[in-house]
């Protein structure tokens, strides 16, 4: 293990593993503190979804074509709101700097961060979603094909969103800027979230769909974690 | 406290400009074992870009950094392991409690430390009453006490320090320079800006960042007229360290 | 040691002066000549008349696109590994030549598009991959005038570009995927059955567009160097007491 633990007889082991489990457990608690954001970015998701029939009538057959997209653009929209607080409030008080001098390395940081910030967002989002799926009349194995998409696309959205939220800190501007810099690199994961709904629906074959959002999800494991470490490393100097 | 190995800190030729103004060029300085160094400067002068970047966070233009004698790179694993950083803010989650966020910033520094400790630790700096309440109601001086908390059980050897006594009332500024003085005595390190005049009774050395400024600390010549500078360094030669050389009452205090 | 003595900007300013020119006359003659081959003395073309020789702007333009923002990104590589402004100075003077010919790329596209297909943006594969590098282009533009200190913004832009490259082939990947699945207009590649007259003009205008950015970019820079550098001695150097002769001696 990398252990740098006999500098002091005091010291924990500095392994990556602890760093990622560290800073997970730190924000995840802090996300359970503060309860109410996790709901409204929820509900938020939930209102964005009821729009679309409002604006472009009730008729079933269209609200089914474009429940897929619907449903996608909408959880795209509210993991997007949240993206601040993976970092904002910690940069505000001055924590990030001291995560940043933490000897665990930032990206492990970064990587807890992540982690932490799917788990209080993008997963509740996949658990709501069969719900409003339903309500645009989608069938049960299609139910189930937005749930994995939306699993496997969501940990992705957080990683490039974390990305732009590190880049963003304390600009003017900030949170419209971030939405800037997100929202193109968002794209491959809508069209291949949403397509796999929209290929089962058609009756295709949406592993393909399904496989290149694991793709992404994987090389988004391996790369963010040191792409945010550099970003947050570049506004904290 | 824990005995340290003889840590130093050197400072080479270090030049940073900030939004195209020079703060300041070709400093150097080193900080041995058991001593402090003062900054002091205007504001804007550059004690916190100063500080952050002997905590690695700011990467300077030129100059290099060494921790007992070897080059550390910006935020390299040597430097973040032995340096504590306490910033203008609090670096609080206002929705934990004192002894959460405690319990927290020591974990994420790389100690672990018992929670008997951490009790005993938040008592001395005059918080047991308010370990269970959110940060968010305590006051800005309560605030910086766990923080003096958490100087004391980090075990780091290199303290830098922003304006620690910042929102501090007389007898928290008293604590703080006891547990310096501890610190130093144990053969720990410290740099601190600030612009009050401590009190320290281990060894301390002031620099002055203001440009142009030749500083002879009145504090340094009533303490010790014949000390004379000790090190010559600063803005370009121009700014000096000016050795205070305390050790009698250092050893008194022992 | 010698590749890095030019990416001093003190020693680049007066170097990119003198080459920028060259570029631009290779740029102009190339133009004309690219121009007049691809207007004059290319044969119409037997399925679209004469509305297909917009190409003969368009392709350039739309590899230029993509190009331009690549090489961005490795100067963003470069900024990032070695530390030298110069890449991030190169960065910033070659983006908006890059918006530029997205734009020219998307608007010669939507011009070639209502005649051919009877409107003018089709939500084409290619066309939609060319608006999303312009919205990168523009994140990139954004973020390094939204941030302050030059240094932040240049390393900021730096990894936003490195970051969006990597994700410029998966892009291009998704919205051909997209494309398929939706049935859109598929436009017949004209590519590789292409005439050699009708390729020449193309190779042409594709090195004037080259020459043309070169051009750009180095003016460009020269601008930014002296914006940066404006405390610093050799610029004061370059107009104070200068003698007539080009003050590049000097630096």
């Amino acid at each position: 293990m990398n252990s740098l633990a006999n500098t002091t007889p005091e010291m924990l082991v500095i392994s990556p593993e602890n760093g990622v489990l560290l800073a997970f457990r730190r924000d995840y608690r802090l996300a359970m503190r503060s309860r109410g954001e996790i709901i409204q970015a929820l509900v938020f998701f939930v209102i964005v979804v009821s729009l679309f029939p409002l604006a472009v009538g009730a008729e079933s057959a269209l609200l089914k074509r474009i429940a897929p997209g619907v449903v996608w653009v909408a959880a795209l929209l509210s993991v997007l709101l949240t993206l601040p607080r993976i970092f904002a409030s910690d940069y505000a008080d001055g924590t990030l700097e001291q995560l940043a001098m933490s000897p665990y390395p930032m990206a492990t940081i970064a990587a807890g961060k992540m982690l932490a910030h799917w788990f209080t967002t993008g997963l509740p989002l996949a658990l709501v979603a069969p719900v409003l799926g339903v309500q645009f009349g989608l069938g049960t194995s299609e139910l189930g094909v937005i749930v994995a998409s939306l699993m496997l696309g969501t940990p992705v959205l957080s990683m490039i969103g974390a990305i732009g939220a590190a880049l963003t800190l304390g600009v003017r501007g900030g949170s419209i800027l971030m939405a800037l810099l997100v929202l193109p690199l968002y794209i491959p994961v809508l069209i291949f979230g949403a397509g796999a709904v929209e290929a089962s629906m058609a009756g295709i074959d949406y592993a393909a769909n399904l496989s290149l959002l694991g793709a992404g999800l994987l090389l988004g494991a391996l790369a963010s974690p040191f792409a945010v470490a550099a970003a947050v490393k570049i506004s904290l100097d | 406290m824990i005995a340290l190995a003889p840590p130093s800190l050197r400072v080479e030729n270090l030049t940073l400009s900030r939004g195209g103004r020079p703060l300041f060029r070709r400093l150097g300085f080193a900080i041995r074992s058991g001593e402090a160094l003062v900054l002091r400067g205007a504001n804007g002068s550059g004690k916190t870009s100063l500080l952050r970047m002997l905590a690695g966070l700011t990467e300077a233009d030129e100059g290099e950094i060494f921790w007992d004698e070897s080059v550390c790179k910006t935020a390299s694993a040597k430097l973040r392991l032995n340096a504590l950083y306490l910033g203008h803010a609090n670096a609080l989650k206002d929705d934990l409690t004192a002894i959460e966020n405690l319990a927290d910033a020591l974990s994420f520094d790389g100690v672990n430390v018992t929670q008997a400790r951490q009790v005993d630790a938040l008592e001395r700096v005059g918080l047991s009453s308010r370990q269970h309440l959110v940060a968010r109601r305590l006051s800005q001086g309560q605030k910086r006490r766990i923080g003096l908390a958490r100087l004391v059980l980090s075990g780091k050897p290199l303290w830098l320090l922003d304006e620690p006594t910042n929102a501090l009332d007389a007898e928290g500024v008293a604590l703080f320079i006891r547990i310096i003085d501890e610190h130093l005595l144990a053969g720990g390190m410290a740099c601190i800006a600030t612009h009050l005049s401590m009190q320290i009774h281990a060894p301390m050395r002031e620099l002055s960042l203001d440009e142009q400024v030749l500083l002879e600390s009145s504090e340094a010549q009533a303490a010790t007229p014949a000390a004379g500078i000790n090190e010559v360094a600063g803005v370009d030669g121009a700014a000096r360290v000016t050795h205070v050389a305390h050790i009698a009452q250092a050893a008194e205090a022992t | 040691m010698s590749i890095f003595k030019y990416a001093s900007p003190s020693t680049f300013y007066p170097l990119a002066g003198k080459i920028a020119p060259w570029f631009a006359v290779v740029a102009a003659m190339l133009g004309a000549v690219g121009l007049y081959l691809g207007l004059f003395r290319a044969p119409v073309d037997f399925q679209q008349g004469e509305v297909y020789r917009i190409i003969f702007i368009h392709v350039p333009a739309a590899w230029m696109a993509m190009l331009i923002y690549l090489v961005m990104a490795a100067y963003g590589v470069m900024a990032l590994t070695f530390n030298t402004r110069l890449s991030s100075m190169m960065m910033e003077a070659l983006a908006p030549t890059g918006a530029m010919f997205t734009v020219l790329a998307l608007w010669t596209g939507a011009l070639w598009g209502k005649p051919t297909w009877g409107t003018f943006w089709a939500w084409d594969a290619r066309m939609t991959s060319t608006l999303i590098l312009l919205f990168l282009y523009v994140g990139y533009l954004a973020l390094i005038n939204a941030i302050d200190d030059k240094k932040r913004a240049d390393k900021a832009g730096a990894l936003l570009v490195i970051v969006g490259s990597v994700n410029v082939p998966i892009i291009y990947f998704s919205v051909k995927w997209w494309n398929t699945l939706h049935q859109g207009y598929s436009v017949a590649t004209s590519g590789s059955s292409m005439d050699p007259s009708m390729r020449m003009p193309m190779l042409v205008m594709t090195f004037a567009c080259w020459a043309y950015a070169i051009a750009v970019a180095l003016w460009r820079v020269r601008a930014i160097i002296l914006e940066r550098e404006k405390e610093a001695a050799w610029v004061a150097n370059l107009y104070v007491a200068s003698p007539p002769k080009t003050s590049g001696a000097r630096a």
